[in-house]
């Protein structure tokens, strides 16, 4: 049974990072359309940039620094490439997030090198384990569990009751209608990627000390990730998170029920690919923000 | 008048390809064939892509799977041992109808292997069936939820040749054997193939690049560039889309196999590498870059930056170069850069001309 | 037999009725246009009978067989052929290329013998390519032939588009607001063409707003509203209605009768 339990939390700690990086997924999906392939760059951003500035200032300051500057680095992107490229059609925006997603791993790998490293537990370390229910885990899980919850919760706050939360599902729901009420587009959209940048960053921290930091993560958390926000439903952010939480329990009973380890990658984009095939909706979704299929 | 701008083309081109090979020899720089034999395989890929991208207006972001399923298959059957099965009733069929070969392994033993003409086949066979049940579902979803799902595919594909034994799991597969084509032609590595492959590598190409000069410009062709320009209005002109994206995106995936099967042979061997999101993205940049819909493009640009890239050229850039590639081009010159291109030159005559 | 039987067709589009009780026939040899005022269901009635959606309930015949719920591709192969009221044509392709998408219901060669180039394919492109050539100089299009469609102007257009839809040889031919765009002269000519159309016994069934037009060409008209037919019958019958009065305030056919 307690083996059970230390799947499960595994699954779920796991699936909390695919879910952070799902409602990133989400909140720029419904603000500006595009969906963001470098997210899962933001993950690696924040590991990468927190490890650098530890060298410097102690941890707490290093991981919101860390933060500050990959909500930077997602605010240059957004002006930077979509701005000015809103004419392209949709597809030609999300294959250039592929390359910026590419150039961003290269940049990492030569800045940093393709070592694997990692930011030190925040409390305690890695042979510190906390006995819940049976199931031994290190106290770092719940940093990550707390982590998502605070992240999301804040989230759902903001959009619903701040007015540049209100601003943006308004973009989301009708970007013309927002534009005549004065809602500034440009500026939200920017808002939007900085947002997901931010959350990324925060995951990237707090998920370090357990699943290391590598310049090449980037690319099989934005896919995990994106498994997780189509699974919900794209647009809507608590989906995204139910979405994250079920692609990292599927992954865990994956490996509990007997498949190699080296599949378990695999499991998580093979219910991607079924998702889109079966159900492109999502769990959750309602309307689709344009028809997912063709005629 | 068709018929004679394609002819003219691949004499051209193949005018280049002796010229090339000449040239390596009186510099002394026979070594670059080996590039560029590994360059054309890869453009057959390029190619293939082509049809899917810039004629049918599809996207798939996984088209390195379908390589490294044709080189797999063809590797691990021409490597593995079936001295079991051969015992067999049904293996003894086999044998007799040369599907199966003895040959001998390194250590001086006796290998029951596939023929590689057979191997060939198998892998032709396999990858149309994946391509066929991928496609079917996949080529009804709209734009980025196809890219998704292809990128998906390819990763699944990636995932399962590096964590599986039988693929060799991070080595791939070596040992692959020289396959005897016919007597005086070998598709191997050794050195003194190297000419006779180099032109059986190219022969390929052209050969590829002259099918696919003559799809486009026909009837199928002209059905697939409806489905780009408008597939409703083409779905009403009595075309049925699904069934024509489908066969070209399998036509596709069978020709990245054939090459993966080739290259193998060549290499001696593959690697998960192939398979991989870094090869997929690269596939479609020089597809972009090529201008979507440009077959002659996409094999000189395909030939040129793999070229440079294999010999290293771009030192531990390579993925970044190929990454800002997609970005620029995507950005600046969405339909290819040649099209910019040629309007320059077309207004720059109409000024001058007065 | 009619060509086109309409039975009691309904669609509801998430709980708004679109269309009900939709009864009708369209005679072969007929010219028979649906009018309406805007938001009648007429384009909805068209792209349910060119197989775009199926309709919630009802039955369509063609031919005596049933098309309701057919792909679009499969409605064209039974011998209907439309244009669309926001054109759809292939912008990037040439006209004449836009005219030979129109032959591909005709014509077989698939991909192996395009690929290979067989004697049977070119000759079946060069025959391709002497039919739609046919169908632009009816229109008076030879001359734009290696134009890319994009470059035309509205009216041009509007033309192309009708010579790829008769390229396919139908049977029967949905016109969606075929007037819609042109000026006056191009509205005259199209009243020639049409008449021309008919003559080569191929049926015609339009949607259209301009009254002189539907008034001038038409064996028969159905009048449409808010999703219901409200009139069918002759031009000076229906003109008379007083339903289809009332429901265009008069104007429109204060203006054709003149």
């Amino acid at each position: 049974m307690s083996e059970i339990l230390q799947y499960i939390f595994s699954g779920i700690t796991n699936g909390g990072i695919y879910a952070i990086v799902a409602v990133g997924f989400s909140v720029v999906y419904s603000t500006t359309g595009v969906l963001n392939l470098a997210q899962g760059e933001f993950v690696m951003l924040g590991g990468m940039v927190a490890i650098s500035l530890l060298n410097v200032v102690p941890l707490p300051v290093a991981v919101v620094a860390a933060v500050a500057i990959v909500t930077l680095c997602g605010c240059i992107l957004e002006m930077l490439f979509f701005r000015h490229l809103r004419s392209h059609s949709i597809l030609h925006l999300i294959i250039i997030t592929i390359g910026l997603s590419i150039v961003i791993q290269e940049v990492a790998l030569h800045v940093w090198d393709e070592k694997v490293r990692s930011l030190p537990y925040f409390t305690g370390d890695e042979c510190s384990s906390i006995k819940l229910a049976g199931a031994a885990i290190s106290p770092q899980v719940l940093w990550v569990l707390g982590a998502v919850a605070v992240v999301v919760v804040v989230l759902q706050v903001f959009l619903k009751y701040t007015l540049v939360g209100r601003a943006m599902r308004a973009c989301s729901a009708n970007p013309d209608a927002a534009m005549l009420a004065g809602i500034n587009i440009r500026n939200m959209r920017t808002f939007a990627f900085a947002v997901s940048a931010a959350m990324g960053a925060i995951a990237g921290c707090v998920i370090s000390p357990i699943s290391m930091t590598q310049y090449d993560m980037g690319a099989s958390l934005t896919i995990k990730g994106f498994a997780a926000a189509i699974v919900g439903g794209l647009g809507n952010p608590m989906a995204a998170v139910a979405g994250g939480l079920l692609v990292g329990l599927v992954e865990a009973f994956s490996v509990m029920s007997g498949l190699p380890a080296a599949y378990k990658d695999a499991a998580a984009f093979a219910i991607l690919v079924l998702v889109l095939f079966v159900r492109p909706r999502g769990l959750f979704g309602t309307r689709d923000a344009g028809s997912v299929r063709e005629c | 008048m068709h018929k004679s701008r394609t002819t003219l083309t691949v004499i051209s081109l193949a005018a280049i390809v002796v010229v090339v090979q000449l040239l390596t020899h009186c510099a002394g720089k026979e070594y670059y064939l080996t590039q560029m034999i590994m360059a054309a395989y890869y453009s057959i890929v390029v190619l293939g892509l082509c049809l899917v991208m810039g004629y049918a207006g599809q996207i798939s972001l996984g088209h390195a799977a379908f390589f490294a399923m044709g080189g797999y298959t063809s590797a691990i059957l021409t490597t593995t041992s079936f001295s079991a099965a051969a015992g067999t009733g049904a293996g003894r069929i086999l044998r007799g109808l040369g599907v199966f070969v003895e040959r001998a392994d390194l250590y001086g033993g006796q290998l029951v292997t596939v023929n590689p003409w057979a191997a060939f086949l198998m892998a032709m066979l396999l990858t149309a069936a994946v391509a066929f049940l991928i496609g079917y579902p996949a080529l009804r979803l709209k734009g980025h939820y196809l890219a998704m799902a292809t990128l998906g595919f390819g990763l699944i594909v990636y995932r399962i040749v590096l964590g599986s034994e039988f693929a060799g799991s991070s080595d791939g597969v070596t040992g692959v054997p020289e396959w005897r084509i016919c007597p005086g032609l070998v598709l191997g590595g050794s050195t003194e193939y190297r000419v006779a492959n180099y032109y059986l590598a190219w022969g390929v190409t052209l050969l590829v690049l002259v099918l696919l000069l003559n799809l486009v410009r026909s009837r199928v062709g002209r059905a697939l560039r409806s489905i780009h320009d408008g597939e409703l209005a083409a779905n009403a002109m009595g075309i049925n889309t699904a069934r024509f994206k489908l066969q070209a995106f399998v036509f596709s995936a069978v020709l990245a196999a054939a090459a993966g099967c080739l290259l193998t042979h060549y290499n001696g061997g593959i690697g998960p590498s192939e398979a991989g999101a870094m090869k997929s993205i690269r596939y479609v940049a020089l597809v972009a870059v090529g201008g979507m819909d440009n077959l002659l493009g996409g094999l000189v640009v395909s030939t040129v930056l793999t070229f440079l890239s294999l010999r290293g050229y771009f030192g531990t850039y390579d993925h970044a170069v190929f990454g800002v590639i997609l970005i620029a081009i995507i950005s600046l010159a969405p339909e290819g850069p040649l099209k910019p291109v040629a309007a320059w030159f077309k207004g720059f005559t109409v000024r001058k001309g007065g | 037999m009619a060509l086109l039987d309409v039975q009691n067709v309904r669609h509801c589009f998430s709980g708004l009725l679109a269309l009900d009780k939709v009864t009708f026939q369209v005679k072969e040899g007929q010219v028979k246009s649906i009018i309406g005022p805007n938001g009648a269901g007429k384009t909805t009635l068209f792209n349910i009978v060119s197989g775009i959606f199926p309709p919630s309930s009802g039955s369509i015949r063609f031919c005596g067989d049933s098309i309701a719920g057919l792909k679009p591709y499969q409605v064209a192969r039974k011998g209907i052929s439309r244009t669309f009221q926001n054109l759809s044509l292939f912008l990037r392709m040439t006209v004449l290329e836009n005219v030979m998408v129109g032959r591909h219901i005709r014509t077989r060669q698939g991909f192996v013998s395009s690929a290979l180039r067989l004697p049977g394919q070119i000759r079946e492109e060069k025959a391709m390519r002497e039919a739609a050539m046919v169908r632009l100089e009816e229109l008076g299009l030879a001359a734009v032939a290696d134009v890319p469609a994009g470059s035309l102007s509205f009216g041009q257009r509007r033309m192309v588009e009708l010579a790829r839809a008769l390229a396919t040889e139908p049977k029967l031919l949905l016109l969606d607001e075929p007037a819609s765009g042109l000026n006056t002269r191009e509205k005259e000519g199209l009243a020639g063409i049409i008449a021309t159309i008919r003559s080569k016994n191929v049926t015609i069934l339009l949607v259209e707003h301009d009254m002189s037009l539907v008034m001038d060409v038409s064996d028969e008209i159905l009048v449409l509203h808010s999703g219901v037919p409200i009139a069918e019958g002759p031009p000076a019958e229906v003109r008379n209605n007083k339903d289809v009065v009332a429901v265009y305030l008069g104007g429109d056919f204060a203006d054709a009768s003149n």
